[in-house]
């Protein structure tokens, strides 16, 4: 593409915008379980957002943002999403072609991609979304600079679409409930320099490549931006995705594997948005947020009381309250501020509705409060109840008295039983919860909650489904009744891994002030921790000491501290519970492995403990002492010789002897010959290994040869000897 | 210009001993404060700054006692009438925090300037001082733009730093401000990775990191937190390596304000962040908007329900145009003698000629001698017939032959050069002999070396041993 492109680059590259129609690969699947147990009978861009499917804001954005043709890739419930376009007024529209790729066993956004590779109906640049962002954002002005940067450098593939949002200081998430997201960007280029999201670790630093600030005068880092999972890609995504294989996600693998890779050289760029509106439904928590910048008209046009697509025109009253035209209203119903009641529904006398949203023909009874609530078409809610922050799917019926924790999920056709209180953050349905299966695939994809997970058996068709659950249904009728009240139908879904524990922060419930307290205390006591650790710990890398050289030194020092320490526990729990030789030989190797050190380390940590059994037993006179010594030594010889291989350990066990002498036990001082002695007599050290030493030694400081000289009269008996 | 005076400062220079790094230039006779830079100890810039703002009790910390002796002597020489200087001697090799560990009960005032005595800048100390006092800041430190390896440099030594450019100074991060010091690291002790804290991050939402950046060893300390350090941290060498990065890297964790206070009696700035409860309607009738540490010293939910101690680490960011570099390797001595007699020249303190020289009166020079702009001759000194000078500093009382050519050179105080030599890109300390037709490329000569006639080096360090 590049060769073709010669000296009028400008009008080149315009009339390219012109010739080819602006595309875009909607993605009607987010990989995700998120959405569970609803997505199990309905995909998730068909979920109702204020009363109209996702799906339709994302198309009438692309519509809006002039792209003109878009293939809406389907997979879970393909055929829900494809009857429900053809049933739209979507396909057939002028200058909008909408058309449909449908996939059986996709698990993945990389799946996708390379399917429609495959297809070859992408010839240019193209937008990636999915079919659950809702947007109002102008596309000219970023596909401009893609474009641009484009014509200079071939490598730029990819421009995401970024919006601030600071996440909380508390809970580190964003408003929207997505983990907090730490980016570095050229501040010049804006290019992408680095992408981390919680999935990574939770280490307490970024380690960015000292190589960026080769290329780069100066870096930003970022805590405060929001990815809105809008991208312009160039066609060379989809190859890339069909060239690594192994890629799924469009961030954890794609973003990151395009920015480690240095060889290709691709690069990333970030557009940022300032006065438009982009946000993706990840989990509960942002189809709350969204469903009320929706209400309070951040997303405008895409507004109740704009007829932008298929839906019904309600009116926008005073306080953000929006009406349909044919509401039966009691007059004694209170409708709260921000607040949208739909088409066809009836509510009556006493009931107080407020920050809520409330689909198409319901019937809700007296005396009923509902207050933060998603309730969708065609529910009845008797007398009495009280629903606070859940979300309540089509045709559920509320017996009277029931009531709503926040935080519950009713799907679709459920019934409470009167009376019955649904807990916080449960979820209610008439399929009972899928048993995980261990199969390999869901093992390497379902690696955390926020990650993309593709269960086959739920990416198949309805009809599969009903076979798969539609049949226990009835059997386990009953016992689901009993499950939430009486007279009540659905299962109570336990709560996943990491349990409840995780749950309020995706939930559509607003975190509990409790939870915020005891979040506040947890992450005072690590900083309180963190803090005495910095006290004794090296501080790390770069930031400690003098040099480099005797940065790694000290590392290794340290760890060194560390080992010795725990095979002195180890040689002491030998001692004093008569474990066998050969365990501590195999404790120790494995603590010499665990601290990658030698056998000579070993040696002098062993040593070193016995050493200090000696001393540490009750003694008077130094004479007691030497006794103390022998009585270890002979007693654990064999365990220490163990390590003595050759020559080199029992030099360092001279050292390390030389060392306690100095150092920890100046008990030792006088006694460094006799013990030196001893040690050669029980076989330990040799004659050699003591000659070497002194041969060290030789050369060393004066100061440093107080030893040798106390043992010059022994050392001139060795040499005797080997004569 | 009382500022930093008014302002209760006290100033600590840092002048050093007998750098390794730079043998064979300082000898027993020369420490490195006492090298001439333009025919004047190095230290004397650091003074005469100081000096303008009017900044004239003076601590001088030298390593050794012999080091110790010579600069004593040659300030009380120099500035006996102008200012209070005191010299302190402390042994050697004890880091720069050492040092002033050594000289702790001299430390009174409230805040305390460090300056390293091996620079040679011109910016004003006053206005560290003064950014150090609007955010009652624990340090405050001052960066200037390290010097990108610009076409003065030679050819092939370019080409070389390029390469290595960004290992070479410091990698420093910034909040979006550009006035809190968020992270720092000497660039070539950074292996690989840069490591940000994620806590501060979050706190501050944006940061920048710089490499184009220098710590000019220029530091404003809250006297009574760098005594805090000083003495809990015994291990801590270095005020650049060890004390700068440990305040920076614990600001939003502070592990000093309340020892702070319990071992000090001026804290009353310190008082109202011990009884922390800053309440956010005292911090928006500040009218300054409160910087990132207070917001997080609230404690997340704003109520300071929990408070959190922090302290705040400062830069002053030099303006591009200002010169700043130190004295700390040869090629720096070289360097720095070039910049002062030429693009610099304001520092020197000398009038230059229209000839862009300085030449003194008393020096003599032959016939057809020419000494080209961007030179300095100091007094008595004497050259030959046909030599040429170009971009060198040459001392006092020198005897240069004919036909000698110095290019690019730092020719230090009574030297005898032989007719016929040839010396380029080198340092020659003082009462070396060069005989005839010795010719040297980017060799240094320690003090008091005899080369014989006729020899020939490049790129070696000559000197007695």
């Amino acid at each position: 593409m590049v060769a073709k492109k010669g000296g009028n680059r400008g009008e080149d590259a315009e009339d390219e915008l012109k010739r080819e129609p602006l595309q875009a690969i909607l993605l009607a699947d987010s990989f995700a379980t998120k959405f569970r147990p609803i997505t199990l009978e309905r995909p998730k861009v068909l979920l109702p957002l204020v009363n109209v499917p996702m799906i339709d804001y994302t198309l009438a954005w692309l519509e809006s943002a002039g792209v003109e043709e878009v293939f809406v890739f389907c997979c879970a419930h393909s055929k829900q999403v494809i009857d429900y376009l053809k049933n739209s007024k979507w396909f057939g529209q002028p200058n909008f072609a909408v058309s449909t790729i449908e996939s059986h066993d996709s698990i993945s956004a990389g799946d996708a991609l390379r399917l429609i590779y495959e297809r070859h109906v992408i010839n240019g640049d193209f937008i990636l979304v999915t079919g659950d962002t809702v947007s109002n954002m102008p596309l000219i002005q970023a596909l401009k600079e893609h474009k641009e940067r484009r014509r200079k450098d071939n490598n730029a593939v990819m421009t995401i679409v970024i919006k601030q949002s600071k996440p909380s200081s508390i809970t580190n998430q964003s408003r929207l409930g997505t983990e907090e997201l730490f980016m570095a960007i050229d501040p010049g280029t804006k290019q992408l320099l680095y992408y981390e999201d919680k999935a990574d670790d939770r280490k307490g630093t970024i380690s960015l490549d000292k190589g960026l600030l080769m290329d780069n005068a100066s870096i930003s880092l970022h805590n405060d931006k929001q990815d809105c999972y809008i991208d312009i890609c160039s066609p060379e995504v989809l190859s890339l995705f069909t060239d690594n294989f192994d890629y799924q996600h469009l961030r954890r693998h794609f973003v990151k594997g395009l920015l480690v890779d240095d060889i290709m050289g691709y690069k990333i760029f970030t557009h940022e948005i300032h006065a438009s509106y982009a946000a993706r439904i990840d989990n509960y928590r942002s189809y709350d947020t969204i469903s009320k910048d929706i209400i309070q008209r951040w997303t405008y046009p895409l507004v109740p009381d704009v007829q932008f697509f298929g839906n019904c025109a309600s009116k926008l009253e005073r306080r953000g309250m929006y009406r349909a035209s044919e509401v039966g209203l009691s007059r004694s119903a209170q409708i709260g501020p921000f607040t949208v009641i739909g088409n066809g529904t009836s509510i009556g006398s006493n009931t107080e509705i407020s920050d809520s949203v409330v689909g198409e023909d319901c019937v809700i009874g007296s005396n009923v409060s509902i207050e933060g609530c998603y309730i969708w078409n065609n529910v009845t809610i008797e007398n009495g109840c009280k629903l606070r922050h859940a979300i309540v799917c089509d045709g559920v019926i509320m017996k009277s008295g029931a009531v709503l924790e926040p935080g519950a999920v009713l799907s679709f056709k459920v019934v409470v039983g009167q009376q019955f209180i649904v807990p916080a953050y449960s979820k209610v349905s008439l399929l009972q919860q899928p048993v995980i299966k261990d199969s390999d695939e869901e093992l390497e994809y379902d690696d955390n909650s926020s990650g993309i997970i593709g269960i086959p058996s739920i990416s198949s068709t309805p009809e599969k489904l009903n076979d798969q659950f539609g049949t226990k249904l009835s059997d386990s009728q009953r016992r689901a009744g009993s499950e939430v009240g009486d007279g009540g139908v659905g299962f109570i879904w336990s709560l996943g891994e990491g349990g409840h524990e995780e749950e309020w922060r995706h939930s559509v419930a607003p975190i509990p002030a409790d939870k915020l307290i005891e979040i506040i205390r947890t992450a005072t006591d690590e900083l309180e921790i963190s803090n005495q650790d910095g006290n004794f710990l090296p501080p790390s890398g770069e930031l400690e000491p003098d040099s480099v050289d005797n940065d790694s030194d000290e590392d290794a020092r340290d760890d060194y501290s560390y080992f010795e320490k725990e095979v002195e526990a180890t040689f002491l729990r030998a001692v004093h519970e008569n474990v066998k030789e050969d365990h501590i030989i195999l404790e120790v190797n494995a603590l010499r492995l665990s601290y990658n050190l030698t056998s000579t380390d070993c040696a002098s940590a062993l040593f070193y403990s016995m050493m200090k059994l000696a001393s540490d037993t009750p003694h008077d006179t130094p004479g007691e002492l030497v006794k103390n010594v022998a009585t270890v030594i002979t007693k654990w010889k064999q365990l220490l010789k163990d390590y003595l291989s050759s020559i080199d350990e029992e030099i360092e066990v001279i050292l390390k002897f030389e060392e306690l002498c100095l150092e920890s036990t100046k008990e030792y001082t006088p006694l460094f010959v006799q013990v030196l002695h001893l040690l050669y007599d029980q076989d330990v050290i040799q004659e050699k290994a003591i000659l070497d030493w002194a041969s060290e030694k030789e050369e060393a400081e004066e100061s440093d040869k107080l030893f040798l000289k106390q043992a010059e009269k022994f050392i001139q008996v060795c040499i005797n000897i080997l004569k | 210009m009382e500022i930093a005076r008014g302002m209760d400062f006290q100033v600590v220079v840092l002048a050093g001993g007998f750098s390794k790094s730079l043998v064979p230039l300082v000898s027993k006779k020369v420490p490195k404060a006492l090298l001439p830079v333009a025919n004047r100890p190095v230290l004397s810039y650091v003074i005469d700054l100081l000096e303008q703002k009017n900044l004239k009790d003076l601590i001088v910390v030298v390593e050794g006692e012999t080091a110790a002796h010579s600069v004593s002597a040659w300030i009380s020489g120099t500035y006996i009438d102008r200012l209070h200087v005191e010299v302190a001697a402390v042994p050697e090799d004890v880091g720069t925090a050492g040092a002033l560990r050594a000289i702790d009960h001299r430390l009174t005032a409230k805040d305390i300037l460090v300056v390293s005595g091996d620079l040679v800048c011109d910016v004003p100390p006053g206005a560290v001082a003064a950014t150090h006092r609007r955010h009652d800041a624990v340090v405050t430190a001052l960066l200037c733009t390290a010097p990108a390896s610009g076409p003065s440099d030679s050819g092939s030594s370019g080409a070389k730093d390029k390469a290595k450019k960004p290992g070479r100074y410091n990698i420093i991060a910034l909040d979006p401000t550009k006035q809190f010091l968020l992270h720092i690291a000497a660039g070539a002790e950074v292996e690989k990775d840069i490591r940000v804290q994620k806590s501060i991050l979050r706190a501050v939402s944006q940061m920048e990191i710089r490499a184009d950046l220098m710590d000019a060893h220029m530091y404003a300390f809250k006297r009574s937190v760098l005594q805090d350090v000083l003495n809990q941290k015994e291990t801590f060498q270095s005020l650049r390596r060890d004390v700068l990065p440990y305040l920076v890297r614990s600001q939003l964790r502070s592990e000093l304000l309340s020892n702070g206070v319990q071992s000090d009696e001026n804290g009353n700035s310190k008082d109202a962040m011990q009884n922390a409860k800053i309440l956010p309607s005292q911090l928006l009738a500040n009218a300054s908007t409160p910087s990132f540490h207070e917001l997080y010293a609230l404690g997340p939910d704003g109520s300071s329900s929990i408070t959190r101690k922090t302290h705040k680490c400062c830069v002053y960011i030099a303006n591009k145009s200002k010169y700043c570099a130190r004295l700390n390797s040869i090629q720096a001595f070289s360097d720095i003698n070039r910049d002062v007699v030429g693009d610099a020249n304001h520092l020197s303190g000398y009038s230059f000629s229209a000839q862009n020289n300085v030449i003194h009166p008393t020096a003599v020079l032959g016939s057809k001698t020419t000494v080209g702009p961007q030179c300095m001759l100091g007094d008595g000194s004497q050259m030959g017939d046909k030599c040429s000078v170009k971009k060198s500093v040459i001392g006092r009382h020198c005897r240069i032959g004919s036909n000698v050519k110095v290019v690019s050179s730092v020719i230090m105080d009574h030297i005898t050069i032989g007719d016929g030599c040839s010396i380029q890109g080198s340092v020659i300390c003082s009462n070396v002999q060069l005989q005839e037709r010795v010719i040297l490329k980017d060799c240094q000569v320690g003090a008091g070396f005899v080369v014989t006639a006729g020899s020939e080096y490049k790129a070696e360090s000559l000197a007695k041993k």
